[in-house]
């Protein structure tokens, strides 16, 4: 520094400073570059990165979208979006492209496809549907869908005669949480979950990372709550980004929760924590409730979970101090261990006594706008077979979603009520997305007929026998959003460029099939434009104002009890059930019990796997610009127990599961970050589709390694955190 | 009065989750090649496992009042202009690199046309009035732009109330990137 | 007392600075070796050409001048095969900038090339002009400049001394570079530079009174260096944890070998060791003594130029 400053002042004195600053100086240039990113216009639309459907804004120049920002009057984006929003333009002009219709030429599987005109491929389609709802009724067709753009094809397959729609996002994903809320308080918590986390004065987080799970608006009111100063509680076996907010980190043994949860209840109940006021007007069971958790001590809980004693006393104390604006998050993805609905349930149980459902700062009541439907559509002539998503004689009393995993299963001849014979996949991969692959793969290979709707050549698609390649969100129209949230809005989605290649909007080609199936009469309109002009028209909105603002709010509307909402319980009791008359009914448990998970063996850790923020699963991961700050999945491992196994971080390894499958080869992550019995994933990498150039061969497939899974008894979930894994050195 | 700005970046890094939606915002806005960033998450994690403690900031050239980088530049190129932002001209920049070797805080890069090239606070969006584009993205409202000159201003105020600390203040460069803890 | 730091990660891969700053590699340190064995070249040629002689100078002692132009041509070389944008060069040249080594290097450089031109016809011995004149028509230049000898070789000092500081100097002001934060280097680079000005010289046949000096201001030089070396390390250990960080590349890290073998042994303590043998004993001069002083210098640049760029801020707490 001193020689940097002495430089300066003897060349300075050297030459004088006036001549130093005169002559011989160049020009103070003044202006910024440009870098002529601003779109001559912007187009309001919404993401679809992920399935949040935040606000935003295209940037059109030149017929090129050159950035995508946060749309400031979307209510789910507020003018901010996460990493993903960005990265529109990632999956706009990725070169690895689904281009044109294809037709398999080779086996199933081998990837082999020959190139055809929309004409061959749609009639081929339609043909073959044709044959299959002759051959084995139209209920043998299903379809598996992620995505707004799936609305079109799950009418057109509605129209054709069959409601066997299965989404992974249910029974892999937030399915447990839905069912543990619903027989609660009646009511599923849907997406956007209607919390309030803004306005949440302590928050309670079990195995939910936030900040590392990115939706957008939760995530924003996540930091909006720590900014006012909410007390965080952590529960995950990973010091998560949120833990490192957090004033109580509860790192418990994976396979736990219930024991904590129930400690969580003893405590509430014996220091008298909970909404007496609250449950006594709205809910029934508490003295089971009671009777059921007496023994359920703090004591007993650390001896299952790992966790100390004074930690869950402590925790619970902070958490119940704030009621009612306190929450216990209900999480998202909960198919972990195969009790997971029945954990929902005491996570509900636990917010119930909370008093926080219908408060300010817990859950919310959502309101929502109405839009008319497009008038003159038919209604559907048939009445729908019931779905074979479960195992002929089995029942899963509370799944409300079809079971994707279920229809796959179906698709095994002669194992549910009847056969599977074809699948119209819209933009999931079933192949990473559904646990035991090799059943998937199986499953395919009895199919008439597998139809994939997509826009990159994920590993499914190299399944297909014909592939129809979608135009992105951003070369599309799509249908009217509209969301139960706290506030009122719809939400439309526009193309902002035109459809790339040889690609077409889904509406068109679902409509496309429509008419080849003798089936138009169900899509009157000419475009999708059109139809959601005259849908908005209809509902009396300002149509082009939504087509400006890419949104029309409604008016505001109490969304909490205290604001007038009514405390209104969708259940048979119509109160909270603490205790669940319908469960006992059932012959399940009324009120949720803990079983202890299975130990890893020897040199074997559970595998756990999770989000990053840049990414969504699979779909996101041959996404070359948002892979500009993460690229390829790590696997965590303790540092303790790396440096006992001679394992740096850094170093290449592989893990093999209890079934002997290994995965590819990823880097260590040596860190205290994780507890010593489990290694942790991000889910979406160890792509094989030789079509996804950038993801090809990145990082390891965690769905690869799920080869057992845990049936949850409620609805069917599988619960898919139940794998072990050891680790070698690639 | 013509109060001289001084721009400022702040940094709260109590909210940031490191989601980098900054990072990738900023190479839509700017244009920024394949392989460069001009603004990157770091995550610290002290402690032994399970008493750990945790910052995520968001950091990026910390346009210096004292800036090594203008000092170092053998022909003009690194200048600063209103409000102290640190600019590189493309024109003058002969790729010396000697304003890379001098930057504590390695925030600058050869782009590949041969230029030195780093953040520029958005200088081109803050000359129309409008924010980084980092800033305007951040879900968490950890970033605040603005001019510390001015007591009125958000970035002032958090700076008079907040806790917070710069990088490596030792080098007597006077950044003008704050962190809140 | 806080938890020590155990986990850092970053996101920010931008090449040429991550994982660690390698933005300079041989070119600049034949660009520094090159700068300061002309700066030298320059100090020691004048001050040798200084005396009146009887007879004229060794060849290489009348060439040593224009010998010094061609290496410095050599190293701008160098310097222009390192720069990014070299369409740019120019831009050297549209201003001068007071703050800047760079800056000032690149003036001097240019500043250099007419005085040691000049000294460079001065130095020739009769042949040598006889010869040039015959070529070229620089009869009047030749008669201008040996009338302004003492000036010409006073102002050729000059310059080598300000080359000399400035390839230091170069280094030593971007402090951002914690191996480079160290007041020694712009010294250390001096000396070093004359040392191998000594040494390039000692690899020619030279008078013996020429010899002899050379031979024990090079001594003189080498034993300076050793010196600031070591005021180096002792600095660095009164530096906290910046200083324990530079110490450590060169006492028990990525350099240390390099640095120990190549520049302390094979470029100070052997030839040395030979030098004091060859004047004790008398002994003829060999070519071995000079090439690894030659050598030294070299190695002396290219492991400060990438320890350096190995010890970046980051690297703190």
């Amino acid at each position: 520094m001193q020689r940097r400053e002495f430089i300066k002042i003897t060349g300075m004195t050297a030459l004088g400073v006036a001549a130093a600053s005169s002559a011989v100086l160049p020009k103070d240039s003044q202006a910024a570059v440009d870098p002529g990113t601003d779109g001559d216009h912007t187009v309001a639309t919404f993401c679809e990165l992920c399935f949040w459907k935040c606000g935003v804004l295209a940037h059109v120049k030149d017929g090129k979208v050159t950035k995508i920002v946060g749309n400031p009057d979307h209510p789910l984006s507020r003018g901010a979006l996460c990493p993903r929003g960005t990265g529109g333009t990632g999956l706009l002009y990725d070169p690895d492209r689904l281009k044109k219709p294809m037709i398999r030429v080779g086996e199933r599987g081998q990837q082999k496809f020959k190139e055809v005109e929309w004409g061959e491929a749609l009639d081929y389609v339609a043909a073959k549907l044709k044959d299959i709802a002759a051959k084995h009724g139209p209920e043998s067709v299903a379809m598996f869908a992620h995505g707004f753009g799936g609305s079109f094809f799950k009418h057109l397959l509605n129209a054709y005669g069959s409601d066997n729609v299965g989404a992974p996002s249910y029974a892999q994903c937030r399915g447990a949480r839905e069912v543990g809320f619903q027989l609660t308080f009646g009511t599923a918590l849907g997406s956007p979950e209607v919390i309030d986390l803004e306005n949440s004065r302590a928050i309670a987080l079990i195995g939910s990372h936030l900040g590392e799970n990115m939706h957008n608006t939760q995530v924003q009111e996540f930091a909006k709550a720590i900014e006012r100063g909410a007390q965080l509680i952590v529960v995950d076996p990973r010091f998560s980004t949120a833990a490192g907010k957090a004033r109580h980190w509860l790192p418990i043994k994976p396979g736990t929760d219930m024991a904590l949860l129930l400690a969580w209840i003893h405590v509430m109940l014996n220091e008298g924590l909970y909404d007496r006021d609250y449950i006594e007007k709205y809910a029934v069971g508490l003295e089971q409730l009671k009777a059921h958790v007496a023994d359920k001590t703090p004591e007993w809980a650390s001896l299952e979970t790992g966790l100390e004693a004074s930690q869950i006393v402590d925790s619970i104390r902070v958490l119940a101090g704030a009621r009612p604006a306190a929450l216990l998050h209900p999480g998202r993805h909960t198919a972990w261990y195969g009790d997971d609905a029945q954990r929902a349930r005491a996570m509900a149980i636990v917010n119930a006594l909370l008093g926080s459902y219908g408060r300010r700062g817990g859950i919310y009541y959502p309101t929502k706008l109405g839009v008319p439907k497009y008038a003159g559509i038919p209604d559907y002539p048939h009445k729908f077979k019931p779905t074979p998503d479960k195992p002929k004689g089995k029942v899963y009393p509370f799944a409300d979603e079809s079971l994707a995993h279920g229809l796959r299963d179906a698709s095994i001849p002669g194992t549910a009520d009847y056969d599977i014979k074809a699948w119209l996949v819209y933009g999931t991969n079933l192949i990473q997305a559904l646990p035991e692959p090799k059943k998937t793969i199986e499953a395919i290979q009895h199919l008439d007929l597998l139809v994939a709707v997509d826009v990159l050549p994920a590993e499914i698609v190299g399944y297909a026998d014909v592939i129809l390649p979608e135009a992105t969100y951003l070369e599309r129209w799509d249908d009217v959003v509209v969301t139960p949230y706290k506030e009122q809005y719809i939400a439309i989605r526009q193309a902002a460029v035109k459809p790339l290649y040889d690609s077409k909007p889904g509406w068109w080609i679902a409509k496309e099939l429509a008419n080849r199936l003798g089936l138009g009469a169900y899509f009157p309109w000419n475009d999708a434009a059109e139809m959601v002009k005259a849908r908005l028209a209809a509902g009396k909105f300002d149509v082009d104002a939504v087509l400006k603002q890419g949104v029309a709010l409604g008016a505001r509307k109490p969304v909490f009890i205290e604001d007038g909402a009514p405390a209104v319980f969708a259940t048979p009791s119509k109160k909270i059930e603490l205790f669940s008359q319908q469960l006992a009914d059932a012959g399940l448990d009324p009120l949720p019990k803990y079983t202890p998970p299975d130990e890893p063996g020897a040199g074997q850790f559970r595998l756990l796997m999770g989000r990053t923020p840049t990414h969504t699963f699979g779909r996101t991961t041959n996404n070359r610009f948002l892979s500009e700050v993460y690229s390829d999945n790590e696997l965590w491992l303790n540092a303790q127990v790396a440096r006992e196994l001679g394992l740096e971080n850094g170093t290449q390894v592989r893990v093999v599961n209890q079934d002997g499958v290994k995965s590819n080869a990823l880097r260590l992550k040596a860190t205290q970050r994780i507890r010593h019995d489990c290694v942790f994933m991000v889910h979406g990498y160890g792509h094989s589709a030789a079509g996804l150039n950038f993801a090809k061969g990145r990082g390891a497939d965690d769905a690869a390694l799920v080869t057992r899974i845990k049936v949850d008894p409620l609805f069917g979930g599988t619960g898919m955190s139940v794998n072990f894994v050891a680790i070698e050195r690639a | 009065m013509n109060r001289e700005k001084r721009y400022v970046m702040v940094v709260d890094t109590r909210l940031c989750v490191g989601c980098k939606a900054c990072v990738l915002a900023c190479k839509a806005e700017n244009n920024t090649p394949d392989g460069f960033c001009r603004d990157w998450i770091v995550e610290d994690i002290w402690g032994l496992f399970p008493n750990l403690r945790a910052e995520i900031r968001s950091e990026r050239c910390n346009h210096c009042s004292n800036a090594p980088c203008v000092d170092a530049c053998p022909t003009g190129a690194s200048h600063k202009v209103d409000g102290g932002i640190v600019l590189v001209d493309h024109d003058l920049c002969t790729g010396c690199k000697a304003c890379i070797a001098s930057c504590p805080y390695d925030a600058r890069y050869v782009h590949p046309d041969g230029y030195v090239d780093k953040c520029t606070f958005c200088a081109h969006r803050v000359a129309d009035g409008k924010t980084t584009a980092c800033v305007a993205i951040c879900p968490t409202k950890t970033l605040h732009f603005g001019d510390a000159n001015d007591p009125q201003s958000e970035v002032a105020q958090l700076l008079a109330s907040r806790r917070h600390k710069v990088l490596h203040p030792e080098t007597g460069c006077e950044p003008n990137l704050y962190f809140l803890t | 007392m806080l938890p020590t730091l155990l986990e850092q990660t970053t996101t920010r891969v931008n090449a040429e600075i991550d994982p660690a700053l390698h933005i300079w590699g041989w070119e600049i340190a034949v660009y520094l070796f090159l700068g300061g064995l002309v700066a030298g070249l320059l100090i020691l040629s004048a001050l040798l050409l200084w005396r009146p002689r009887e007879q004229p100078p060794s060849r290489i002692l009348q060439f040593a001048p224009l010998v010094a132009l061609a290496l410095l041509s050599l190293g701008m070389g160098a310097l222009f095969l390192d720069l990014a944008y070299k369409l740019h060069v120019f831009r050297f040249y549209t201003a001068f900038r007071p703050t800047s080594p760079m800056s000032w290097g690149a003036w001097i450089l240019v500043l250099i090339y007419p005085v040691a031109a000049l000294s460079g016809l001065v130095a020739l011995g009769p042949d040598a002009r006889a010869w040039l004149l015959k070529k070229l028509p620089l009869g009047k230049v030749l008669a201008w400049a040996e009338g302004k000898r003492q000036a010409l070789l006073g102002a050729t000092l000059a310059g080598g001394v300000g080359l000399g500081i400035y390839t230091g100097l170069l280094l030593g002001t971007l402090t951002a570079r914690i191996q480079w934060n160290t007041a020694v280097l712009g010294p250390l680079f001096l000396t070093s530079g004359l040392s191998s000005g000594a040494a390039f010289l000692l690899l020619f046949k030279l008078d013996e009174v020429d010899r002899h000096r050379l031979v024990r201001w090079d001594m003189l030089a080498l034993v300076v260096e050793a010196v600031l070396i070591g005021a180096m390390l002792l600095g660095f250990a009164n530096a906290g944890a910046a200083g324990q960080l530079a110490a450590e590349a060169l006492l028990g890290g990525a350099w240390t070998a390099s640095f120990w073998s190549l520049v302390v042994v094979m470029g100070i303590a052997v030839p040395l060791l030979l030098e004091g043998i060859e004047i004790k004993k008398h002994l003829p001069l060999v070519a071995v003594t000079p090439t690894l002083v030659l050598l030294g210098g070299l190695a002396l640049r290219a492991v400060l130029l990438a320890a350096g760029q190995d010890s970046g801020f980051r690297m703190l707490p």
